[in-house]
């Protein structure tokens, strides 16, 4: 991709956060809603990030990590734990990378 | 001429820096604020490391501001992909805003067209489970506003600075140590807030197993399968009530 295209992506790409975080902050009226779609916000943010997060845990390449021997699933367990005792993300960070870092850099996992 | 607007939105600006709830926005963020700068700085390196130049890079960074987006259209990027497919993907990733921008509707939809489009484009996931958290009820508040804006400058500050390091440091920067593990992990609490009542945490299982079962298909859709699983667990959960599963049940009961 020559630096002319690169910028092209990268302006549409600019484009596209726009159009998709002002989505409904777009239309000058407000857009009716259904009662259903309403009561879906409830469940569909979570859900979105828990699509983006549980790959990024638990899969390599495309396919489940086959051994419990990996950095991020034990770190992940670990920060999620950290967070269900204290609730305070800062700490749920730390502990995290704290069992992670050892993890990939002592043992390679 | 000149002098005079920018004179007023100077003094403005001062007012708003120190507005109580300006100041409560800007803290309530800083503990997400090392999750965030770590991730900021593997998104830098990531980008000179997939091939863009250092001014390519600072373009993408400052005009994008999307992280999970760049770093999925980056090796599509340096793949040569199709410029519709690195935007659509893009798009899917970015689902998620879509959703939050239908509440951030409640709280903005009062303001003039172009600011709340310019709240919403610099607004991200952790100022949207912030807020959420601070102003429970969907609907304008006073002090909503300056609260909002301290949150974004922090998270656009923190997440600028360490992601301009990350692309002038990209030679330096150690990749193998997986310090963007960090932003999944500030995910990964920020999650954790968002949970609350037994329908919530079904749905969020529902949501989980379905991305790693839906993983395979092309434009991370696995991520549009997964809310559309979830949504769907969640408002079953509500019991004989839901309005999506009265009709849902009694088809499968006329299907007995």
């Amino acid at each position: 991709m020559d630096s002319t295209d690169a910028t092209l992506t990268i302006l549409g790409l600019g484009v596209v956060t726009l159009l998709a975080r002002s989505f409904f902050l777009l239309p000058q009226r407000e857009l009716p809603m259904p009662p259903l779609v309403r009561r879906a916000l409830k469940y569909a943010p979570l859900a979105a990030l828990v699509a983006i997060i549980v790959p990024e845990v638990v899969m390599t390449r495309g396919a489940l990590i086959p051994t419990w021997a990996d950095a991020r699933l034990i770190a992940a367990l670990a920060a999620a734990g950290w967070f269900a005792w204290r609730r305070g993300i800062l700490g749920t960070i730390a502990v995290g990378m704290l069992v992670f870092l050892p993890l990939r850099l002592g043992l390679g996992w | 001429m000149v002098t005079r607007p920018l004179a007023e939105s100077i003094a403005a600006l001062r007012e708003l820096s120190r507005h109580p709830q300006f100041r409560r926005g800007m803290r309530e963020l800083l503990p997400m604020l090392p999750g965030m700068a770590a991730w900021g700085l593997v998104t830098g390196v990531a980008m000179v490391k997939s091939g863009l130049g250092v001014g390519t890079a600072l373009l993408m960074t400052f005009v994008v501001y999307a992280g999970s987006a760049q770093l999925a259209a980056l090796p599509l990027m340096a793949a040569g992909a199709p410029m519709w497919v690195i935007w659509l993907t893009a798009f899917v990733v970015n689902l998620r805003f879509v959703i939050y921008s239908a509440q951030w509707r409640f709280y903005l939809g009062h303001l003039p067209r172009l600011q709340r489009v310019l709240i919403g484009y610099v607004a991200g996931d952790v100022n949207y489970a912030v807020f959420i958290r601070t102003w429970p009820e969907p609907r304008p508040e006073p002090g909503q506003l300056p609260h909002l804006l301290g949150g974004i400058l922090v998270m656009w500050g923190g997440w600028q600075v360490m992601s301009v390091l990350g692309i002038l440091l990209a030679d330096v920067v150690p990749v193998h140590w997986g310090l963007g593990f960090a932003g999944t992990l500030a995910l990964i609490g920020l999650s954790g807030s968002l949970l609350g009542d037994r329908a919530t945490w079904v749905s969020a299982g529902v949501a989980a197993a379905a991305a790693v079962a839906a993983f395979a298909l092309p434009y991370k859709l696995h991520i549009v399968v997964a809310v559309a699983a979830a949504v769907a667990a969640g408002l079953l959960m509500e019991g004989p009530g839901s309005s999506l599963g009265r009709p849902l049940r009694s088809s499968i009961r006329a299907a007995r």
